[in-house]
C-alpha cells in the first residue's frame, strides 16, 4: 500500500468521474484488483501545486451507499475504510454533473455527512450550459458547507482549482473516522432538491440535444436498423482499417527473423529464436491493430453515451430469450474480451440472469479469435468486393460473429428453459446525456488495451509457444519423417487427432488445439511455430507468409470448419477462472466448457460434411 | 393512469407508486433514480419494434429506461402541477 496521501474520487455512474480522473493524472496510471473480489482499482498519481505527490483513486460509481453490486460495495467500504488493501481516503472529491444536480446531489450529501476533508467538483457545466442551465457554485459551497470547484475535463482552470482545494485539505495531520453512514433517505432527496433549486439561478428552455438524437436513434424501426448498421460498420473496419498498419507490423517481424538468421550461427539458438519466438509470438503480435480498432469502436460507443440506447433497442429482443437488456453491454463487451465481459455482468442484478449471461458471454467472438478468424480468411477467401464497399473477407468475419450471436441467443433460450429457469428480472437503467469522446480518454483506453494485449503476448503466448517449440522439436526426427510428426508434440496430437479427424481437423489442427486454451490467438503462433520447425529452409519459410503455407497444407472444407469451431471453442483459462470466481465454484465453469465442447464439435463437423458434400473437400 | 398509459411527450407528475409490486432492489434503484410521489415525469420512447419493449422516460432531469411491468407500477396525473412536493 501506497505511504502517499490517498484521494478518493467519487460519485454517481454519468458523472463523468472518469473523464475528470484521466484530466488529472494524464497517462500516469495503475490497473489493478481490489483483494479478493474481482474489482478493478484504478488509481493515478496527482501532483499538488506545492509539489506533493497524492495517489487518486476512481471508485466506482453508485447511486447511494447502500450497494447492489460487488463494485458498488467497493466503494460503501472504501469510503467506510473497511476495504481489504486501501487505507481510509484522506480526502474525498464528491464529483457532481451540473445538468443532474437534485439526484446527485442526495448521494452527495449522504457522503458529505461521512465528515471526510471533502470538497466537491461540479462537473460537466459545460454541458449544463448547453442545456441552458446557469449555476452559481458558490451557493452550492454555501449550502454544503464545503468547497465547491466547477470544472470540465478539458479545461486546465477547474482542475487547478481542485487542486489547490486538495492541498489546503492534506496539509495536516488529520484523524478523522468517518460517522456512521446517514439512512433518511426522503429527508436528504428533499434538502438535494432544495440546493438544487437554489443553486440553479437560471433556467432557459434550451432544445436538448440529447432528445433530438435519441429522437432517431431509439426509433423502433430506424434506430434498430442504425443499430445493426454500426455494427457491419465496425466489423468491417476491423478488416479493411488494419491492413495497412497489420502489413508494417509484419514486415518488421519477417525483418527481425532475416537479422536473428544473419546474426547467429545455425544451430538450437538460432532455431529456437526464429522458429519459437519471432515465429510463434511474431504471428500474435500483427493483430495488434485489428484489435485496437475493436476496442476504439467499443470506447467510442461507450464514451458517447451510445450503448445505453443500443441495451434499450436490445431489451425487447433479449426478453424472448430471457434475458435482460442490460445483458447487451457485457455481451458486447465480450467482444474484446469474455474476462471483462463476465465481470461487467455484475450490474444485472438478477442471479439467474446473470448466470444465463456469464454461461453465454464466450459465444461472443473475443478479440483472441482474430487473429485466427483473421489468418484463416486471408487464406482462404478471396479478397473480392461483393457490392458497393462491402468486401468479401470482412462480410465472412460479419457472419461469424453473426453465428456467434445467433449461437448464444439460442443457448440462452434453452438454458433459460432449463438449467436457469426462473422468472425473468427487468431492466432498469439510465440514459446518460449524449456527449463527444475527449481524444485524451480514447487515447488512454487504447494505450491500456494495446499494454494488456503485448503483456499477453510477452508472458502467456511466449511461454506456451516455448514449451511447445520444446515438445515439437524433440526428439530429432530420422531424414524420412515429418518432424511435427515425430516429435512429442506431434505424438500428443495424434492422439487428439483420432477425437477430431471425424469433422475434419488435420494434424496441424489437432497440434493447436491444446496451447489454444492458454490464450486463443496461441492457436495461430503454435501453427506458425509447427510450420518453421517442418521448414527446410527457415529464411525462405519466413517470407512465405503463414497463410500461404495453409493454402497448401489446408482444404476449404477443413478450413471452414475450424472457422466454426473456434465460434463456439471452449473458452480459454482466462475466463474459466473468471466464470469460476464470480460463480464461486467449479460447477457452473465445468458445464460451460462441457456444452460449447459439444457445440464446437457439432458446428464444425456439421460445416465439414457440408462442405465435402459440395465439392468443397 | 398508469405510466404505461401516458401518452409520449405528455409532462405528468407521478401520484404514486406501488413499491409492494417492485422487489426490494427494484424499488431501491427506482428511488435512486429519483422517483418519488410529485417528480416530474414524461415519457420520451417505447421501444420494441412490435410493442411491448421498455419505455424511456425523463424523471426530474434523469432519463431512465424501464419495463412495462415496473412503469405499471407507477401512477401518474397529468393537469396542473401541485406545488406542495417542489417547495418542501
Amino acid at each position: 500500500m501506497s505511504t502517499l496521501p490517498l484521494v478518493a474520487l467519487v460519485g454517481n455512474p454519468n458523472a463523468g468521474k472518469s473523464a475528470l480522473f484521466n484530466a488529472l493524472t494524464g497517462a500516469r496510471q495503475k490497473l489493478g484488483n481490489y483483494p479478493g473480489v474481482t474489482v478493478e482499482r484504478k488509481a493515478g498519481r496527482l501532483s499538488l501545486p506545492d509539489g506533493r505527490p497524492v495517489e487518486l483513486v476512481d471508485l466506482p460509481g453508485t447511486y447511494s451507499l447502500d450497494p447492489t453490486s460487488p463494485d458498488e460495495q467497493v466503494t460503501r467500504d472504501v469510503v467506510l475504510g473497511r476495504q481489504d488493501g486501501e487505507k481510509l481516503p484522506d480526502a474525498l472529491v464528491i464529483v457532481v454533473d451540473a445538468s443532474n444536480l437534485d439526484n446527485h446531489l442526495r448521494f452527495a450529501l449522504e457522503l458529505i455527512a461521512l465528515g471526510l476533508p471533502t470538497v466537491v467538483a461540479l462537473n460537466m457545466v459545460d454541458l449544463a450550459t448547453r442545456d441552458g442551465l446557469e449555476l452559481d457554485a458558490r451557493i452550492l459551497a454555501r449550502e454544503l458547507g464545503v468547497p465547491v470547484v466547477a470544472t470540465v475535463a478539458v479545461r486546465k482552470r477547474g482542475l487547478d482549482d481542485l487542486r489547490v482545494e486538495l492541498e489546503g485539505m492534506l496539509g495536516g495531520a488529520l484523524t478523522v473516522r468517518p460517522a456512521p453512514p446517514k439512512r433518511d433517505f426522503d429527508a436528504m432527496r428533499k434538502e438535494a432538491r432544495r440546493i438544487a433549486g437554489a443553486t440553479i439561478v437560471r433556467e432557459t428552455p434550451s432544445r436538448r440535444l440529447t432528445a433530438a438524437v435519441d429522437h432517431v436513434l431509439l426509433h423502433p424501426v430506424l434506430g434498430f436498423v442504425l443499430l445493426l448498421a454500426l455494427l457491419f460498420v465496425m466489423f468491417q473496419a476491423v478488416f479493411s482499417w488494419a491492413a495497412y498498419p497489420a502489413d508494417m507490423l509484419e514486415g518488421w517481424v519477417t525483418a527481425l527473423g532475416e537479422a536473428v538468421t544473419a546474426l547467429l550461427p545455425p544451430g538450437i539458438l538460432h532455431d529456437f529464436l526464429l522458429q519459437g519466438v519471432v515465429g510463434g509470438v511474431g504471428a500474435v503480435i500483427v493483430f495488434l491493430p485489428q484489435i485496437l480498432i475493436l476496442f476504439f469502436f467499443i470506447l467510442m460507443l461507450e464514451a458517447t453515451g451510445y450503448m445505453a440506447r443500443a441495451a434499450f433497442l436490445m431489451d425487447a429482443l433479449m426478453a424472448r430469450v430471457g434475458l435482460s437488456g442490460r445483458a447487451f453491454i457485457p455481451l458486447l463487451s465480450s467482444f474484446a474480451c469474455a474476462v471483462p465481459g463476465i465481470m461487467a455482468t455484475r450490474t444485472i442484478s438478477d442471479p439467474k440472469d446473470r448466470l444465463t449471461t456469464i454461461l453465454i458471454a464466450p459465444l461472443m467472438t473475443c478479440s483472441a479469435r482474430l487473429p485466427v478468424y483473421g489468418l484463416i480468411i486471408a487464406a482462404f477467401i478471396p479478397a473480392v468486393t461483393v457490392g458497393p464497399g462491402i468486401g468479401l473477407q470482412g462480410l465472412v468475419l460479419f457472419l461469424l460473429y453473426v453465428a456467434g450471436i445467433v449461437g448464444a441467443m439460442v443457448a440462452a433460450w434453452a438454458l433459460r428453459l432449463t438449467v436457469t429457469k426462473g422468472t425473468s428480472s427487468g431492466f432498469l437503467m439510465e440514459m446518460p446525456k449524449y456527449q463527444f469522446p475527449r481524444p485524451q480518454d480514447l487515447a488512454i483506453g487504447l494505450w491500456q488495451r494495446a499494454v494488456i494485449f503485448l503483456k499477453r503476448a510477452g508472458t502467456i503466448i511466449l511461454v506456451t509457444n516455448i514449451v511447445l517449440w520444446i515438445l515439437a522439436s524433440f526428439p530429432h526426427a530420422p531424414a524420412s519423417v515429418r518432424q511435427s510428426e515425430y516429435s512429442i508434440a506431434g505424438r500428443i496430437a495424434g492422439a487428439i487427432h483420432v477425437v477430431v479427424a471425424p469433422i475434419g481437423f488435420n494434424r496441424d489442427i489437432s497440434l493447436a488445439l491444446l496451447p489454444s486454451m492458454a490464450a486463443r490467438e496461441v492457436a495461430v503462433s503454435a501453427i506458425a511455430t509447427v510450420y518453421a520447425i517442418d521448414a527446410e529452409d527457415d529464411a525462405q519459410a519466413l517470407e512465405q507468409g503463414l497463410g500461404e503455407r495453409l493454402q497448401g497444407r489446408w482444404s476449404l472444407a477443413t478450413a471452414l470448419a475450424f472457422l466454426a469451431w473456434f465460434v463456439f471453442a471452449p473458452q480459454c483459462v482466462s475466463t474459466i477462472a473468471v466464470t469460476r470466481r464470480e460463480t464461486n465454484g467449479w460447477k457452473w465453469p465445468l458445464f460451460m466448457v462441457g456444452y460449447l465442447f459439444v457445440l464446437a464439435y457439432g458446428a464444425a463437423g456439421i460445416t465439414y460434411w457440408a462442405a465435402v458434400a459440395a465439392g468443397l473437400g | 393512469m398508469r405510466l404505461t398509459e401516458l401518452p409520449l411527450r405528455q409532462p405528468a407528475w407521478i401520484d404514486g407508486i406501488d413499491w409492494d409490486a417492485l422487489s426490494l432492489a427494484e424499488g431501491q434503484r427506482l428511488r435512486e433514480f429519483g422517483l418519488c410521489e410529485g417528480a416530474s415525469v414524461e415519457a420520451l420512447h417505447h421501444g420494441g419494434m412490435f410493442g411491448g419493449g421498455p419505455i424511456a422516460c425523463k424523471v426530474g432531469r434523469m432519463t431512465i429506461a424501464m419495463r412495462r411491468n415496473h412503469a405499471a407500477a407507477v401512477t401518474v396525473r397529468t393537469g396542473p402541477e401541485e406545488p406542495a412536493e417542489r417547495a418542501a
